[in-house]
């Protein structure tokens, strides 16, 4: 176990489609968070900013690009890049330089204005990117893998289409309870089914849309969160941003294959298992002590692998949980209170932080209509390109 | 002028007829199989490296998982924009003897309507694009009985 990081601050801009910069959005969430915080920008030590890929050259250097908006003030900076995972690296970052005594108060930002349709890798021939070449060579999108691991769930578990289907309603309901949320409508069954197929068997609705969006924490040490008259502020408790073991046997975005296991038997958990396991052990808690779980629902049937992943149920248990209610509000473990990505979009650098938010709002008894009664603690769950583990555990 | 034949990838695959393969590189140390090739160093961590050697994959497998793109893809994928975009099948394809999962478009008229996790199907030489000079080739997957 290490030591707790506290949450001191959160702050989101609305998602959408807003057709402004990145640097706007990020600003505004950082504005927000330090409001929530009660902390004064020129008195933060350090800014660490998650990186978007599609603003430009300013959006490599996403932290102090924030900084200079936010007007130089000689802190500390630090920028991060790890595709989805980019906001818990940030958050990562952000609480190593807590723990070593190098900043007392950080400032964590990330924010996108994401292209419209299908992400598609940056320009240029790169045929030595893995990204690239799955494009290129095999038109697949990543709601094709999507659709792969859906259909393969369908073959190994019998889940169906309507599970599926029934993780939207259950999502949409809860991001029609969240002002930060960019679908803020109640979907049905019907308007699942009645939506167009996407890459079989998973329709538009069952597949996370690509949003502008952006979330900002600010994190201190325990004792600056109580010198600061924060008696019982959020901990963070674990950040895991674990790779996967050779050989990684599942085949995972973008890649075009699987590591071959003909030497090496692999590990016993896959590597989403392993990213929410690294989180139980360096927080000292089990999937039994939690009281919600915010997780990366890029499509609805992605959610149900999570469950497994998690540890909120045994393998191939994840339509049944969903159908017992047990992720929904109410349930032993609601999932996505948020409305989660089936709610927001994928705004990349954002989401891990967002992830985050939810959580400080949730286990403060801020969450307004969406509250869980009485959350103590939660964990979020987050994979980025090319092997990026994110999870985050947060107690209070 | 007839167009030339020239793989879209290097290396990847060769071999005409019932003599394509999808082409790998073993480890001589540790005998790990890589695809897409790995030529530069064994990416087993607990192996200390020896030279990589290509290997040709089995020719058939069984079918992992499948889904299709029923939008056009974006670039760099290649599609003539001015035809109506014909949904493709992508096939996820388990090979017994390297215990891997390679992804690959399914042979042209092949739709997910025809296809089974668990099917048989194999490896055939196929065609990415063609362009003014060129014909980009591609290996497909395509149910085994099953013929063009
Ligand atoms: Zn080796």
């Amino acid at each position: 176990m290490t030591v707790d990081v506290a949450v001191l601050g959160a702050g989101m801009h609305p998602w959408g489609k807003w057709g402004r910069s990145f640097v706007e959005y990020g600003t505004a969430a950082a504005r927000a968070a330090l409001v929530d915080a009660g902390v004064d920008w020129r008195d933060i030590g350090s800014i660490v900013g998650a990186d978007t890929v599609r603003g430009g050259y300013p959006g490599y250097v996403a932290g102090a690009t924030f900084a200079k908006a936010l007007g130089w003030q000689g802190a500390r900076v630090a920028s991060v890049y790890a595709a989805c995972a980019s906001g818990a690296q940030a958050i990562a970052a952000a609480r190593a330089q807590i723990l070593a005594g190098l900043a007392e108060v950080v400032l964590v930002v990330g924010a996108d204005a994401a292209p419209k349709g299908f992400f598609r890798p940056a320009g240029g021939d790169r045929p030595d990117d893995p990204d690239w070449l799955r494009f290129r060579l095999l038109g697949a999108t990543n709601p094709a893998y999507f659709g792969l691991y859906a259909r393969r769930r369908m073959a190994v578990h019998g889940d169906t289409a309507e599970d599926f289907a029934q993780v939207k309603v259950k999502n949409a309901a809860m991001g029609a309870l969240n002002p930060y949320a960019r679908y803020r409508k109640r979907v049905t069954a019907e308007e699942v089914a009645a939506s167009a197929v996407v890459a079989d068997p998973l329709r538009l609705l069952d597949i996370c849309a690509t949003s502008d969006g952006a979330a900002a924490l600010v994190l201190s040490s325990v004792g600056f969160a109580h010198r600061h008259g924060v008696e019982r502020p959020v901990r963070i408790r674990a950040v895991s941003t674990v790779t996967p073991r050779f050989p990684n046997a599942v085949l995972d975005l973008p890649d075009i294959a699987t590591d071959s296991a003909v030497t090496v038997e692999p590990a016993g958990e896959t590597f989403r298992a392993s990213i929410a396991s690294a989180a139980y052990e360096e927080a000292g808690i089990g999937p039994e002590d939690l009281s919600l779980a915010e997780v990366y629902d890029l499509s609805t049937a992605l959610e149900l692998q999570w469950y497994e992943d998690l540890g909120l149920c045994g393998e191939g248990e994840g339509a049944k949980l969903l159908r017992e209610g047990v992720t929904a509000p109410g349930g032993r473990i609601p999932v996505n209170a948020s409305g989660g990505l089936a709610s927001f979009g994928e705004a990349v650098p954002a989401q891990a932080i967002a992830q985050v938010c939810e959580l400080t709002w949730q286990l403060r008894g801020t969450a307004g209509d969406r509250q869980i009664a009485g959350a103590r603690a939660g964990i979020t769950a987050n994979q980025g390109l090319f092997g990026h583990g994110s999870a985050v555990v947060a107690v209070r | 002028m007839p167009r030339t034949r020239t793989p879209a990838v290097d290396g990847w695959f060769g071999g005409e007829g019932e003599a394509f393969r999808l082409l790998g590189t073993r480890c001589s140390s540790c005998a790990s199989v890589f695809f897409p090739r790995e030529d530069a160093h064994c990416r087993n961590p607990h192996c200390a490296g020896g030279p990589l050697e290509e290997v040709p994959l089995s020719r058939k497998g069984r079918i992992w998982s499948y889904t299709d793109s029923r939008y056009r893809p974006p670039s760099p994928y290649v599609s003539n924009p001015e035809l109506p975009w014909e949904p493709r099948a992508l096939i996820a394809v388990e090979l017994a003897a390297e215990r891997i999962v390679v992804l690959g478009q399914a042979a042209p008229g092949i739709t997910v309507a025809e296809l089974a996790v668990g099917m048989e199907v194999e490896a055939v030489p196929g065609v990415l694009h063609e362009d003014a000079e060129t014909t980009w080739t591609i290996w497909h997957w395509r149910p085994t009985g099953v013929r063009v």
